[in-house]
């Protein structure tokens, strides 16, 4: 080989980890009432990073009484207050912003060149975002003087533990509200170390409460009696039974659930673009994304060239230490979520489907899937339906748009899509008739804290960011 | 170093009919897969993250060096420049024999006899730039005979430049064939084709102009003269290599690649080299198949090898100015 690059990892002395973390309650971090502990690890590598609580009822409890408690001041702060606030959050994020990058990828096991160029970045920008929003509320749409909910419980996922709860909180403190917030049960440390940067900015005590632990918390904070509004992103099962225990209260709903996207090539598409496309469609943090474009909808003429080049371009991606500047694909989040992968593409082989993975060497410790392709897929196959939320790329293939556009809405999901071609009025036409929130033109997987994000149909309901995001936390002004 | 030769050029059928007149030629070029702008610049800014470290940089320095045509193009070139120019080609650093020659020196067609006497008992290759060097604004027979100075005075690469105005009137066939004749008139030297793409404008333009020199026999095809701005970029780069690597899937021949003007950095280079690398691969990581148009980036390859090797930054008094 000439040129290998040799190994660039990013140094983890940043970050000061605790053997143990508290829970973030009222402003400081303290003990929990009656919980149990868990060990968190990094999953490149299995070794425990920290011991966690798992919050008890008792803990939830608290966590609400302060958010309620806080509610009653910071619900008055004037906006141009509650701003300057975010704005400081936002500017501290900015400073610690390659503590936080080395954290989130020893936590979540994505490239630090992603967590350090994408998630960090993002989170900083929708701090911002928000921050000037929280003295213009009178602007969101909402008729004059809108008012704040109260108390929201958030539920955040493990995919991109800090950027959620940016898209959760940010909004929520602009409009005045407080929060409750629980951070996945494999990465609670960004969420941890955001506690202490609500420290550091000297934010009131209890406007943001973090609770950290697995289901069972969860659903203490979705049953509690004294919160007026729920946030939750992560899979379509849970939102599901989220939606059922809050139905006939008054609680406010916002999920943001799975998805099974269509990234559609066509045959005038510029094609070097197009797979550069469906390889971050895809393969971007593991696959570990809501919006990723799981299904390649390929034009039959041009299926033969473009699986050629895509095949090539496989083969460059590295696969390895996430913590290293140079690795593209870094390793599966949890052992659970490795099985679940597995045994989908288990199904894919059984149901006739067939699977090509890139070659790369697999590292001994850690959780490990490479970035694998089927073809030969029909739209009945499981790998063609269900949401497999790893390195994993279905490819059907369409003769005309129609029909394109027939098995891109045929799914029960719409959370976004993805149309390839240099022809602008196809673009339009076809992106008028996909039945999904997000649309990506040429391009995919990009984030903006001004444009809103959700889904149609079991994807969820609500939109978060930009003007949109606000409307989740607000009631109408009288 | 033995540069690779390709056979004379025998296309598949389907390529040798794409220029068999105007109308066919420009069909060709116009059904090719368009460029996405926005795409192209996001895919090299992310190379551009690649941190080349240790062994890595060790490794890029020396075959950057190993890569240069070292060039001087002004109007005020003397004998005496160009023979302390091939002085430094053959010993960049004068205190470390251990640094290797560069692959070659780029000078105007008229100087290529003095260069070829300072090169002697080498293997460093004689560049010239010719027909009408830079503009191309003279007549195809100035061309011709601009080209055959340089090769009877010993020339082994010819750097010649397209008509820029044809392309932008569409006249695609009239560069097509004008490469065809400057290649007979090469005979064995190596043609590097200047796209001059700071005049192109377009990554579309870029990959047609590509497919015109490559379809009509060029041995390398080449960013710039260094005379218009911009110069080399990064992602015309990436868009060049894409089309040498789509003509290699079609005819099997290995087209070379020369991004020349700009690249002055030894980060510069190193970004080139990871370009290439995670484009075309190991195949064209030599500098028979890639060469760096460059003057000020050779010392600064010196100065980084020597900061490697020392551990502290000399300067710029500890290489040569020329």
């Amino acid at each position: 080989m000439v040129f290998e690059y040799a190994p660039a990892p990013e140094s983890t002395k940043i970050v000061n980890l605790k053997s143990n973390y508290d829970l973030f309650i009222g402003g400081k971090f303290v003990k929990s009432k009656s919980g149990s502990n868990y060990k968190t690890i990094n999953p490149a590598t299995e070794e425990v990073l920290a011991e966690i609580i798992e919050a008890s009822q008792k803990d939830v409890d608290e966590a609400v009484k302060s958010a309620r408690k806080a509610f009653k001041s910071w619900s008055k702060l004037s906006g141009s207050e509650r701003g300057k606030y975010l704005y400081r959050i936002a500017r501290i994020i900015q400073e610690r912003s390659r503590e936080l990058a080395v954290l989130e990828s020893m936590n979540n096991g994505k490239p630090i060149r992603e967590s350090r160029d994408i998630d960090i970045p993002l989170v900083a920008a929708h701090f911002f975002h928000y921050a000037g929003w929280a003295d213009k509320l009178d602007y969101a749409g909402l008729g004059k003087n809108p008012q704040a909910l109260g108390v929201a419980g958030q539920i955040i996922p493990w995919n991109f533990p800090l950027l959620m709860l940016s898209w959760k909180i940010a909004p929520a403190l602009a409009a005045g509200n407080t929060v409750v917030l629980k951070p996945a049960e494999t990465t609670p440390l960004t969420a941890l170390l955001f506690a202490e940067i609500c420290q550091q900015a000297e934010l009131p005590d209890g406007v943001v409460n973090i609770i950290t632990g697995a289901g069972q918390t969860g659903q203490y904070l979705v049953n509690h009696s004294d919160i007026d509004k729920l946030a939750f992103t992560g899979s379509t099962e849970v939102g599901r039974l989220i939606a059922q225990s809050v139905s006939g209260t008054n609680k406010k709903v916002t999920l943001e659930l799975g998805g099974k996207a269509a990234n559609i090539v066509f045959d005038d598409a510029a094609m070097d673009q197009a797979v550069e496309g469906v390889v971050n469609g895809i393969f971007f943090n593991q696959g570990h994304v809501c919006c990723a474009g799981s299904r390649l909808l390929l034009q039959e003429s041009i299926s033969d060239d473009f699986l050629n080049l895509l095949y090539e371009r496989m083969k460059t991606l590295r696969l390895g230490d996430p913590l290293d500047k140079n690795t593209d694909v870094g390793a599966i989040n949890s052992a659970s979520q490795l099985a679940k992968i597995k045994e989908l593409s288990e199904s894919g082989k059984s149901e006739g489907a067939q699977m090509w993975s890139a070659p790369c060497e697999i590292p001994n410790k850690g959780f490990w899937f490479a970035p694998t392709v089927f073809t030969n897929v029909s739209l009945s196959h499981r790998i063609a339906r269900e949401e497999i939320f790893g390195p994993v790329l279905s490819v059907l293939t369409f003769r005309t748009p129609d029909e394109a556009i027939e098995k891109a809405n045929n799914t029960p999901f719409g959370l976004s899509a993805g149309i390839w071609t240099e022809k602008g009025s196809r673009i339009l036409e076809v992106a008028h008739k996909l039945r999904a929130g997000v649309i990506w033109a040429n391009t995919f997987n990009k984030f903006d804290p001004t444009s809103p994000f959700g889904g149609y149909k079991e994807s969820g309901y609500g939109r978060e960011g930009g003007r949109h995001g606000l409307e989740a936390y607000l009631k109408a002004g009288k | 170093m033995n540069v690779l030769k390709n056979d004379p050029l025998v296309l598949p059928p389907l390529l040798s009919d794409a220029a068999n007149s105007e109308s066919a030629l420009k069909k060709f070029l116009n059904g090719l897969a368009g460029v996405d702008k926005v795409g192209v610049e996001e895919r090299v800014a992310k190379l551009g993250t690649r941190s080349i470290k240790t062994t890595a940089k060790a490794e890029g320095i020396d075959l950057a060096i190993r890569m240069i045509d070292l060039t001087t193009l002004e109007g005020m070139d003397t004998k005496g420049k160009i023979k302390t120019l091939c002085a430094k080609a053959r010993r960049p650093d004068p205190q470390d024999p251990n640094v290797p020659s560069v692959a070659a020196v780029c000078v105007y067609s008229d100087l290529v006899s003095i260069a070829k006497e300072n090169l002697s008992g080498t293997t460093i290759k004689v560049a010239a730039v010719a027909t009408g060097f830079p503009a191309g604004r003279v007549s195809l027979a100035a061309k011709l005979q601009d080209t055959s100075d340089a090769v009877s005075q010993g020339a082994d690469e010819i750097d010649m430049v397209i008509d820029r105005g044809a392309f932008h009137e569409g006249r695609f066939l009239d560069i097509y064939d004008q490469i065809q004749s400057i290649k007979q008139v090469c005979k064995s030297a190596h043609l590097k084709v200047i796209l001059e793409t700071g005049e192109l404008k377009t990554y579309d333009n870029v990959k047609k102009a590509s497919w015109i020199a490559m379809l009509a026999g060029a041995d390398f095809i080449k960013t710039s003269t260094g005379k218009v701005q911009p110069a080399a970029t990064l992602p015309v780069t990436l868009v060049m290599l894409q089309a040498i690597r789509d003509f290699e899937m079609a005819t099997h021949r290995r087209i070379g690649m020369k991004p020349a003007g700009g690249i002055k950095t030894t980060k510069d280079a190193m970004k080139y080299l990871v370009v290439l690398k995670e484009t075309l691969g190991d195949k064209w990581m030599n500098p028979d198949m890639f060469r760096f148009g460059a003057s000020s980036l050779l010392n600064d390859l010196l100065m980084q090898r020597q900061k490697m090797k020392n551990g502290a930054y000399s300067g710029p008094d500890y290489v040569t100015v020329d």
